[in-house]
């Protein structure tokens, strides 16, 4: 059997196959990378009109408590992650990590309360091991759903396409979601993504998911969006991916994603630790990380990637940290990257890539790259 | 005379040079060329030698001197432009080489076997 036999196809793979996508394997499915409008294209039309995106290849969890209530499910989750979930409304969502007990990060996720349950969205290449994770916990009942597909619709165009479909869609604002109604599917809405923009992810019935897509594609403003524009549009964006930016060796700190660990988890906290690596984190958070994530600007043309040696001399010097993801940003019109540095240094210092033996001059530079268009 | 290596170059003699440069193939699937590395006009090579780092949106990629040579000249207006690659790449030359003794591109695939290379 060779690998393409293995490979999980989303209920959307005829559609990218009819679309003339390039295939490829990612996290054991096979997904489009780009189409023949090309990564660059695709890129910039999803910061110009609106980019849709098959990501259905994300795992998709339904976490319930006996009682019916979602803060009950939050309070059994944050003991896995450190966020302020008992306390998220209803109708809202909100960026948190998995932890582990070395203070690493073991996966990132979008958590939302949907009412009754909290609906979680997780990295297809993490899913297995989440799930394992999560069916240790008491307290809750776990679902992988795996009869729904997810889309996003990203860019300026987005919400007036969706809520030409899904009316309501319109008065939502970011990190709402939605159990809405779509010409007879229920459909589960957030007005988030991944991109920077605008945007909606969009959870709906596998089998109504081609006709839906065929819909929103019907709109000359949307065009088909593959895997390559997906990252380099979070690149740009400052976004970190797991598995480049952060993994099960990085912690929150080093990550730069302190930020979605908020006071009340924190050392004093009403609700102080109590999740994986606690110990390790919370201290780090207090202290500052030695090593942070950093954006990077390179001079020149010439892009730097992921595993490029930084120093901070020109000649001999000292290797400092690595690049953690790095390309060309279309919409800067130039190369970017972040990576792992140490935290004393600003915007604005100079450090050295080592790129096929030369020592490029880079300049840090603020995150993001291109500031975000959310609808606040 | 064009010939084609297994890497994907097209070579064209002109005069007692060869002009070299990336097939449509070959642009196609690197994607968009947002940065190419050129070597410097006088510099001698070997056949094999990476000389050229080519940059898409997805990946970098190397190409080789196709035979052992010293570079006469390189399409520096590549540097500002590298989409030119994309938009037409038998336009879009990389470099000039003067061919060492016995060096030649002879022996390279002319355009119908190329063809049925890459299918």
């Amino acid at each position: 059997m060779t690998e393409t036999d293995t490979l999980k196809q989303t209920p959307l793979h005829d559609l990218h196959v009819a679309l003339g996508a390039r295939m490829m394997p990612f996290a054991g499915w096979d997904m489009p990378v780009q189409y023949p409008m090309g990564v660059l294209n695709e890129h910039l039309h999803t910061r110009d009109q609106a980019g849709l995106f098959d990501v259905s290849h994300m795992g998709q969890i339904l976490l319930r408590a006996p009682s019916g209530q979602a803060a009950d499910a939050a309070a059994v989750l944050e003991t896995l992650v450190p966020a302020n979930l008992v306390d998220l409304p209803k109708g809202r969502q909100r960026y948190g990590l998995f932890t582990n007990e070395r203070g690493g990060i073991e996966d990132d996720l979008m958590i939302a309360n949907r009412g009754d349950h909290l609906y979680l969205v997780v990295n297809a290449g993490c899913a297995d091991s989440d799930l394992a994770l999560l069916r240790r916990l008491d307290g809750v009942e776990v679902e992988h759903v795996t009869d729904r597909a997810l889309l996003a619709l990203q860019g300026p165009q987005a919400a007036r396409v969706l809520s030409a479909l899904i009316p309501a869609v319109a008065n939502m604002t970011f990190m709402d979601v939605a159990t809405l109604n779509w010409d007879g599917a229920e459909v589960w809405v957030s007005r988030s993504g991944y991109t920077g923009e605008d945007g909606f992810e969009i959870s709906l019935p596998a089998d109504r998911a081609r006709e839906f897509a065929d819909a929103l594609l019907a709109d000359p403003a949307v065009a088909p969006i593959g895997l390559g524009a997906r990252d380099s549009l979070r690149l740009e964006a400052g976004m970190p991916l797991y598995g480049n930016d952060i993994g099960a060796d990085v912690t929150p700190g080093q990550a730069a994603l302190g930020w979605s660990i908020p006071k009340i988890r924190r050392s004093g906290g009403a609700r102080e630790g109590g999740f994986p690596g606690a110990d390790v984190i919370l201290p780090e958070l207090a202290q500052g990380a030695d090593t942070t994530r950093l954006g990077l600007r390179p001079q020149g043309r010439a892009p730097i990637r992921q595993g490029v040696t930084i120093f901070d001399a020109e000649a001999g010097g000292t290797a400092i940290g690595h690049v953690t993801s790095g390309g060309f940003a279309p919409s800067v019109g130039a190369p970017v990257a972040m990576a792992s540095l140490p935290a004393a240094l600003s915007p604005g210092d100079i450090v050295y890539a080592e790129l096929r033996g030369k020592r490029i001059p880079v300049e840090i530079a603020p995150l993001p790259f291109v500031q975000p268009h959310y609808k606040r | 005379m064009l010939k084609f290596t297994e890497d994907h170059e097209w070579l064209k003699q002109d005069g007692d040079e060869v002009i070299v440069g990336i097939t449509a193939h070959a642009s196609e699937q690197l994607g968009d060329v947002v940065f190419i590395e050129l070597p410097e006009a006088g510099r001698e090579v070997e056949a094999g030698e990476e000389i050229v780092v080519i940059e898409s949106v997805k990946a970098a990629s190397d190409i080789s001197a196709p035979i052992a040579g010293t570079i006469t000249a390189v399409n520096e207006s590549l540097s500002d432009n590298p989409g030119a690659v994309n938009d037409d790449a038998m336009a879009a030359w990389f470099f000039r080489i003067k061919p060492a003794a016995g060096a030649a591109i002879d022996g390279f695939m002319d355009e119908a076997t190329y063809k049925a290379l890459i299918g």
